[in-house]
C-alpha cells in the first residue's frame, strides 16, 4: 500500500507551516509523528493535496514545566520523550501511567502527544488524559494564537476544531492547585490494539480531600467521553470506598460502548467501573498518588 | 541510480515531481530521486535492494519493517522515505561486519531465534537500540521493548533467551 500523490513541504517555521496551509485551502494536512496519518494515507481514508511536515521546524520537541506546575508538550513531542520523562512522575502521575501504554514501544519513538490529540481517534489514549487533566491545545493561524479548552477541541470522531489554517503548536496542562494524583489504565488484548476500554483519573488532593476531579474514558464511545457526574462526586471529600464506588458506577453509566469483537457492551462498562475503582484505590492509599 | 517502486514508477507525462534525498543507510550516503510518497520500506527494498526489510502487515503492527532512524527503531511502512532526508538509517544488513555477525545475530543463532525468519529483522533492530540503552535488561525488559514486533512461530521464549545471549557476550567483549 501507498498513498496517492501529494505535494510535500517541509517548512522550517510555524510561520511557514501555517502560510502553506493557507495556500492549501482545506486540503491540506500537516504531518507530525505520521503514527495515525500515514496509515490513513495509505489506507486511502485521506488524500490530501498537500502534506506539510513539521519534523524540520526546531524547537517543538518540548515537554516542561513551568516553576507554578503547568506543563506544556510541544508538538514534536514524542511519545517515548514522554515515557522515559524525568518531570512527570513527580508532577503528574495520570500522563506519567498512560506515555508507556500508547501504541507499542517502535510506534512510541515517532508518534507525539499532541498529534494524537488532532486525530481525535475515540480509541486514542491522551485524548482522555487531557480531557480528565482539563487540559487545552495552543493552536497557531493565519490570526495568531488561541487556547482551545480540550472539551470543545474534539468535535466528533476523527474530528477537531482546528481551522484550516491552525496547527496545534502544543499541549498545556494547567497547573494543579492541589497535589496531582491519578493514573490511567486501559485493556488491550494485546500490545498495540486498540483499547477495549481505558480509564484516565485525574484528582488534586487538597488537605485529604478531592478539591478537583476528572475522568476520560477511551474507547467506549464514539468519541472520548469526559464523565464530568463521576468526577464531580469526588470533589469535596476524602477518597473514601463508599465514594470511590460511586464514581465508579458514574462513570461506567457515562460509557457508550458498543458489542464487538473486543467485548459486550457490557463487559466494557464492568472494565471502565473495575478502572475507576482501581486507580482511585490505589490514591487512596497512603503514598499512593500514582495508579 | 533507479530509485522507484515499480508501482509508483509511472509517471503519467513525466510531470511528477520528484526529490533529491540523501540518506545515510548503513554508514554509506545514498542519493535517490523519489515521489514524496514513496514509504521509507519501499525505498529500501524496492529502491536500494536491500531487501532484508520486511514489510509484514503494512499498517503499523506487526515491526517486521522495523528499521533504525539516527539509532531509534522506526517502522520504516509508517514513514515517508522523503522525511530520512539528511538523516541515518540501519537496516539488517547494517549489523554484521565484513566478517563476523553481530553478537545479536549470534545469539539468535544460538538460541534458535528464529523458525520462519521473516519478523527477525525487525526483532533483532529493535533488540540492538535496546542493548544500546540498556545493557544489561531483564527478560520483562526485553519482552517490553520487543512487545511491538511480532512473531508469528516461536511463541517469542528463544528470542528473548536470544536477545540475552546477546547482552551478556557484548558485556564480556567489554
Amino acid at each position: 500500500m501507498y498513498p496517492s500523490r501529494f505535494r510535500y513541504e517541509a517548512p522550517r517555521s510555524i510561520d511557514e507551516a501555517v502560510a502553506l496551509l493557507q495556500e492549501g485551502g482545506g486540503e491540506a494536512k500537516v504531518l507530525a509523528g505520521g503514527q495515525s496519518l500515514i496509515p490513513l494515507l495509505k489506507l486511502r481514508f485521506a488524500s490530501p493535496e498537500l502534506l506539510v511536515d513539521i519534523n524540520g521546524v526546531p524547537g517543538l520537541d518540548y515537554h516542561k514545566v513551568d516553576p507554578d506546575g503547568t506543563i506544556h508538550i510541544g508538538a514534536l513531542c514524542r511519545h517515548a520523550d514522554l515515557e522515559r520523562s524525568t518531570i512527570l512522575p513527580a508532577r503528574q502521575p495520570t500522563m506519567a501511567a498512560a506515555a508507556p501504554l500508547v501504541a507499542d514501544p517502535i510506534v512510541r519513538n515517532r508518534g507525539t502527544l499532541v498529534g494524537s490529540l488532532c486525530h481525535a481517534d475515540p480509541q486514542g489514549d491522551w485524548a482522555s488524559v487531557v480531557t480528565a487533566l482539563a487540559g487545552y491545545v495552543v493552536a497557531q493561524g493565519s490570526k495568531g494564537r488561541r487556547k482551545i479548552p480540550m472539551a470543545q477541541f474534539v468535535t466528533g470522531p476523527f474530528q477537531n476544531a482546528l481551522g484550516y489554517d491552525e496547527i496545534a503548536v502544543e499541549a498545556v496542562i494547567p497547573a494543579p492547585k492541589g497535589i496531582a494524583a491519578g493514573g490511567y489504565l486501559k485493556l488491550e488484548r494485546r500490545v498495540g490494539d486498540f483499547a477495549t476500554a481505558g480509564v484516565a483519573v485525574a484528582v488534586e488532593m487538597s488537605g485529604g480531600v478531592v478539591s478537583r476531579a476528572g475522568i476520560g474514558l477511551t474507547g467506549v464511545g464514539g468519541s472520548t467521553i469526559s464523565a464530568t457526574d463521576a468526577a464531580q462526586a469526588l470533589v469535596g471529600a476524602p477518597l473514601a470506598p463508599d465514594r470511590i464506588n460511586h464514581a465508579a458506577e458514574l462513570a461506567a453509566a457515562a460509557a457508550q460502548p458498543r458489542s464487538d469483537h473486543r467485548g459486550s457492551a457490557e463487559y466494557k462498562r464492568h472494565i471502565v467501573r473495575t478502572f475507576v475503582q482501581r486507580i482511585l484505590t490505589r490514591v487512596a492509599q497512603p503514598n499512593g498518588r500514582a495508579a | 541510480m533507479s530509485s522507484l517502486f515499480e508501482e509508483i514508477r509511472e509517471r503519467p507525462g513525466g510531470d511528477v515531481p520528484t526529490r533529491r534525498v540523501t540518506i545515510t543507510v548503513n554508514g554509506e550516503p545514498r542519493t535517490a530521486d523519489i515521489e514524496p510518497r514513496l514509504l521509507l520500506a519501499h525505498l529500501l527494498r524496492q529502491g536500494l535492494k536491500l531487501t532484508g526489510t520486511h514489510t509484514g502487515c503494512d499498517t503499523t503492527n506487526c515491526g517486521a519493517c522495523t528499521v533504525l532512524f539516527d539509532g531509534k527503531p522506526v517502522k520504516s511502512c509508517t514513514m515517508l522515505a522523503v522525511q530520512a532526508d539528511g538523516h541515518e538509517v540501519t537496516t539488517v544488513e547494517g549489523l554484521a561486519g565484513s566478517s563476523e555477525l553481530h553478537p545479536i545475530q549470534e545469539g539468535f543463532k544460538d538460541e534458535h531465534g528464529l523458525q520462519c525468519g521473516f519478523c527477525t529483522p525487525g526483532m533483532m533492530l529493535t533488540a540492538k537500540a535496546l542493548l544500546e540503552e540498556n545493557p544489561n535488561p531483564t527478560e520483562d525488559e526485553i519482552r517490553w521493548a520487543l512487545s511491538g514486533n511480532l512473531c508469528r512461530c516461536t511463541g517469542y521464549q528463544n528470542i528473548v533467551k536470544s536477545v540475552l545471549w546477546a547482552a551478556k557476550k557484548m558485556q564480556s567483549a567489554g
